[in-house]
């Protein structure tokens, strides 16, 4: 049962509560029209403490192309917070205007607060380098419809490894399905961190490999899962200009791919993946956007106890 | 050696980790207490090397729950007549709250004064605790 709960964590949702929300998904997807007004009359508030122009406007696109209205805020200094209002008033304050909240927040576990003192419904937006619980649901269901499967699948990830909270999530995600084998591309300085190769994938047995190139590799994925790499992640120079074009992916690398391979990335890009690849059809990362949408409505049906 | 006398009734809280002694000590409030306290410090130990303990004669009630968080091989006997009536085993809890504050300065507590400080025992072997709200790791060395 999905109605009245929160989303604060990836894994706060069992394998068959998320297969839940992704068959409802499909069945958006299949005939929106059919959903377009099964949450008229109902408000969803965005509380956004820090800036996130696409979740916010996939949360709020979600939430209209279900018939339902939004309010909200888009930085703190536009709310109460700003004045010095704890994240609990807050929440208990909005409850009274709203019926489920998505909330953005630069400090780590402020949703898990605000959902400690709300009887509506918050999903976690995003929380600092935390968690960012619908990116994952976005990652998965994207996955699950353009594979066919969430199972027996080599998933590559490249990028930064050791900062991206996404990519965590994805990780311990993942993990919970069969036969997944985790091909790790990374600087030395951006590897995977420690405790979720010993508490995820040492744990659960989970076959992985650490490479520092991603061309090495390319031949053996099933899904490449793409991330910027900062410069000022690097400790020197010397190792920047060494690895720098290992992390951008261009069509030299693409050939060395499978023909199915899919190629996704959280956005938003800079100059990770060339736009020469945008139109190969491999690149599934503006649909994984839609996907994006069309997670977060059925997650807001469920949270809401409005799906048919 | 310093010599300290037996107690007839109270409580002896032993085989704590030399150092930490004091740290118990004013966590249960003991230096305004109007009753005999005796903390030995570096006290000679065949298990630890060195170790501290608090003979308190008096009964009071003591968390046993965050004595174990603090250092579960601490033993505790509580006596009576002059004799050891009970010897209480300490185990590491699975949740403690406001013990200790979450050392992550990204978290929410840092910045919000009246959140409940939170930890659920993530593992058990390194007696590691984790922030409910942020995971952030922090170990009973960490008190604050």
């Amino acid at each position: 049962m999905l109605k009245g709960r929160h989303l604060i964590d990836p894994m706060d949702f069992t394998l068959m509560e998320l297969d839940e929300i992704f068959d409802y998904a499909d069945e958006i997807i299949k005939s929106p029209e059919k959903f377009s007004h099964i949450c008229d009359g109902k408000i969803l508030a965005t509380l956004f403490y820090e800036p996130s122009t696409r979740t916010r406007l996939s949360f709020e696109a979600a939430m209209l192309r279900l018939g339902g209205q939004v309010l909200g805020f888009s930085e703190a200094n536009s709310s109460s917070a700003a004045k010095g209002e704890s994240v609990a008033d807050t929440i208990k304050t909005v409850e009274c205007y709203a019926d489920i909240a998505a909330m953005r927040h630069p400090k780590e576990g402020a949703p898990k607060v605000a959902s400690m003192h709300s009887t509506m419904p918050v999903i976690n937006a995003g929380d600092g380098g935390h968690q960012h619980p619908t990116q994952t649901l976005t990652d998965l269901l994207t996955i699950r419809n353009i594979k066919g499967t969430l199972s027996n699948l080599t998933i590559g990830i490249c990028g930064d490894l050791k900062f991206g909270r996404t990519v965590h999530s994805l990780i311990k995600a993942m993990s919970r399905y069969e036969n997944i084998k985790f091909i790790l591309i990374s600087p030395n300085e951006l590897t995977i961190p420690k405790y979720i190769k010993v508490e995820v994938l040492e744990k659960n047995n989970i076959e992985f490999l650490e490479v520092e190139r991603l061309e090495e590799v390319m031949q053996d994925l099933d899904i490449l899962y793409m991330t910027r790499v900062q410069k000022e992640r690097f400790f020197n120079e010397e190792d920047y200009i060494r690895l720098k074009d290992s992390y951008i992916l261009d069509k030299e690398k693409m050939e060395k791919a499978k023909k199915d391979m899919i190629v996704l990335h959280p956005l938003p890009r800079v100059n990770e993946i060339a736009v020469e690849i945008d139109t190969d059809p491999r690149a599934c990362y503006f649909k994984q956007a839609k996907y994006g949408m069309y997670a977060r409505m059925a997650l807001i049906a469920k949270l809401l106890g409005v799906d048919k | 050696m310093v010599t300290i006398n037996s107690i007839k009734r109270g409580i002896v809280i032993d085989h704590i980790k030399a150092g930490v002694g004091i740290k118990i000590f004013n966590y249960l409030g003991l230096d305004n207490a109007d009753f005999t306290v005796a903390l030995i410090m570096n006290a000679p130990s065949k298990k630890l090397g060195k170790k501290d303990i608090i003979k308190i004669e008096n009964e009071i009630d003591i968390d046993f729950t965050v004595l174990g968080f603090i250092d579960p091989n601490i033993t505790i006997n509580i006596i009576s007549g002059e004799e050891i009536e009970n010897k209480v085993k300490l185990n590491l809890p699975e949740k403690i709250e406001n013990v200790i504050k979450c050392n992550n300065p990204r978290c929410i507590t840092s910045i919000e004064q009246e959140i409940l400080h939170s930890f659920y025992l993530a593992n058990k072997e390194k007696g590691q605790y984790r922030c409910i709200y942020c995971d952030e790791v922090n170990n009973p060395t960490s008190k604050s």
